[in-house]
């Protein structure tokens, strides 16, 4: 919705927001339901409000708790049994610098104040491990803002009783238990405060008359900075950014200016800015973030400003290069087929209104940045917080690489004339066995947005994968599938559930990436083999229709499965006698764990 | 401005505040006669009406307002 995209109007939201919700609401779509509990150090009526607004745009409708004014600690160590019945799928804690109890005061030496810090951190530590412990559960939590007032000056930045040190301290631990812990993440609200402006933010009579932290103002800037953490841990995330050229990448139009003609570079002010943005976008694809150029231009004009000696993108950054005279929805919704994901996944860059406007309304759910001058082109992207990161695999970081991988293999293919050799030629090599821990993040990160090659769409947090990792309720798989042009990483993971004899897949999902290659045979030959090995007599599958997985209706019926319900909804339960099983893959040589350390 | 001027804005406001267009706010208008006006909506209403005239009230005038025509009071010797 346009009132929510930044940058939006603050006053016009909070004014708003009620009909601003009936409208989101009024639109029918459907959206991923997630509980989650806020545990306030400070009023948090409003923030509530506003976070679910950004939320139902982002796709995900939160249900509440919220806990009684300041009660934080108490609803965390002491859950009543309202909150536990609620059983959150994420828990917000909502403090501040306001909520410090134990501030050094300038007559103590080092150790009194070191002791300080530890008792307030050690609160919160506590609070942390109970919360996991009860819930399993992602957890958001705030870092402090900086204070106010500053009692010795600039000095209360260095020196160890100053209030302002102390803060950057306690936020210092927060981030230590942040790197150790996954599903645990901070909301940057030193950030977001300074950003803001400290002065307004941390109005007193906010605070004084109505227990608020910050200025009512500033809450839609702060409730969308958190709704973009909780959407990425939800799997809501944009994939790829899809980037105009003249006037975007470049100052000028390059068909007509000429490649000499374009401005990027170190020589004026304007070209230092799309060199500076054009640095931003590399730098995007390191976080995984695929790019693509999508431009009304004459290819070879297209190649030839992207080989500008002085910018800093070049052609071979781009997975896909749409440089022709098609209107540019078509484009889109092309290069969205080619990468094999939803044109809800796509960016799209352009300074052109008129050309954002086209695509914002021929294909849903495309994100369209205001870019209506280069030097907030940075600003607008990277606050949007479409790429927001909140788990950082090395897959993540490789996954252009597997992409141009992927476009080679398509070229290939095309030479080919039986499917079967095309594949043999590919020299598959996959790792299929139980899960180990060095991939357990990225499996859950592949059960969180899986969304086409899924059977159940069952979504896993951080800790309730560990769970399932720890259980020997359960058969697990991985698949991690190599082949001549490249690592494709960790693909596939299977869940199967042991109740008696029967095994129940509760999850089957598969990266698009690897479509159409046997890997789900490769698969379903190792969990036979350990289910086998189990005692299992039968497998279960279950098939739960969404907008997006259609693709894997029959999967069980391809399999050999015999279908033996199917209810008005569409949902399906499949069977498979494991007794004289034969193997199905033969294109791809499957290894197991014992090969990784090779 | 005159009053008749500000209490037409004001409806406005209050009508988006509390998305209800069957609101009419006169000089007696209290919380008492509007249902949603409570202490946590009534944060968002003094936002509102401080940005729709460009006004800052002061704590002590926020705490003491009894009422609408109150609030137009200070708004008439405020608002430019």
């Amino acid at each position: 919705m346009k009132e929510l995209e930044y940058p939006f109007d603050s006053d016009c939201i909070i004014k708003k927001k009620r009909s601003i919700k009936r409208t989101l609401i009024a639109d029918g779509k459907d959206r991923l339901r997630k509980k989650i509990a806020v545990f306030g150090g400070s009023t948090t009526h409003d923030i509530v409000v506003c976070l679910e607004l950004f939320l139902l745009d982002q796709g995900i409708e939160p249900e509440f708790y919220e806990s009684e004014y300041a009660q934080y600690w108490q609803d965390a160590m002491f859950p009543s049994d309202e909150l536990l019945n609620f059983s959150p799928d994420l828990v917000y804690i909502h403090t501040t610098s306001r909520n410090i109890v134990n501030y050094p005061s300038v007559s103590e030496d080092r150790e009194q104040v070191a002791e300080k810090l530890e008792r307030e951190y050690a609160k919160f530590e506590q609070m942390w491990k109970k919360i996991t412990e009860t819930y399993h559960c992602p957890i958001i939590q705030n870092n402090f803002e900086m204070p106010f007032y500053r009692l010795m000056g600039n000095r209360d930045c260095s020196d160890y009783r100053g209030r302002s040190n102390f803060v950057s301290r306690l936020n210092q631990l927060f981030y230590e238990y942040a790197e150790k812990n996954e599903g645990f993440y901070i909301n940057d609200i030193n950030f977001i405060s300074a950003s803001y402006g400290l002065r307004q933010w941390s109005d007193p009579s906010y605070w004084n008359m109505y227990k608020y932290a910050m200025c009512t103002e500033a809450i839609p800037e702060f409730s969308f900075n958190l709704s973009n953490i909780i959407k990425s841990v939800f799997g809501k995330n944009k994939k790829a950014l899809a980037l105009d050229l003249d006037n975007t990448l470049w100052g000028g139009v390059v068909g007509d200016d000429g490649v000499d003609g374009i401005q990027i570079g170190q020589e004026t002010g304007v070209s230092q800015s799309y060199y500076e943005f054009q640095c931003y976008v590399k730098s995007l694809k390191d976080i995984g973030v695929i790019l693509t150029v999508c431009s009304k231009n004459d290819r070879e004009n297209a190649i030839a400003g992207l080989s500008h000696p002085e910018g800093a993108l070049k052609p071979e950054d781009f997975i896909i290069i749409k440089a022709n005279w098609e209107n540019k929805d078509r484009n889109i919704i092309e290069t969205a087929n080619e990468l094999n994901i939803f044109p809800d996944a796509i960016v799209f860059a352009d300074d052109n209104p008129a050309e954002r406007e086209i695509v914002h309304t021929q294909v849903q759910g495309v994100a369209v940045p205001k870019m209506d001058s280069v030097e907030n082109y940075i600003i607008n992207i990277d606050r949007s917080g479409y790429f927001e990161v909140t788990n950082f695999s090395t897959d993540d970081i490789k996954r252009n690489e597997m992409y141009k991988a992927n476009a080679e293999r398509t070229a290939q293919q095309a030479s080919f004339a039986d499917y079967g050799e095309y594949l043999l030629s590919l020299d598959m090599k996959a790792v299929i066995d139980d899960f180990i821990p060095v991939y357990l993040q990225r499996i859950t990160q592949l059960t969180n947005k899986s969304n086409q090659f899924n059977v159940t769409t069952k979504r896993y947090t951080a800790t309730e994968m560990e769970d399932v990792y720890k259980s020997d309720e359960y058969i697990r798989l991985y698949g991690k599938l190599t082949d001549k042009f490249g690592d494709n990483g960790v693909v596939s993971v299977v869940i199967g559930r042991i109740d008696g004899d029967i095994l129940n897949i509760d999850l089957w999902i598969m990266s698009c990436r690897v479509l159409k290659r046997d890997m789900e045979l490769a698969m379903l030959d190792r969990l036979v083999e350990r289910a086998a090995e189990r005692g299992i007599k039968k497998v279960r599958g279950y098939y739960y229709p969404t907008a997006k997985n259609k693709m894997v209706r029959e999967l069980f019926g391809g399999f050999g499965f015999e279908k033996i319900k199917e209810d008005y909804e569409g949902n399906t339960v499949w069977e498979l006698n494991i007794d004289g099983y034969e193997k199905k893959n033969n294109v791809i040589t499957v290894e197991d764990n014992s090969s990784l350390t090779n | 401005m005159d009053s008749k001027a500000i209490y037409e804005r004001l409806n406005k406001v209050f009508r988006d505040v509390f998305d209800d267009d069957d609101i009419t706010v006169n000089a007696n208008t209290t919380a008492n006669d509007i249902e949603d006006w409570d202490s946590l909506e009534h944060i968002t209403l003094m936002a509102a009406v401080q940005k729709e005239f460009k006004v800052k009230f002061s704590m002590g005038e926020i705490a003491s307002m009894k009422n609408v025509g109150e609030m137009v009071q200070i708004i008439e010797k405020r608002a430019k």
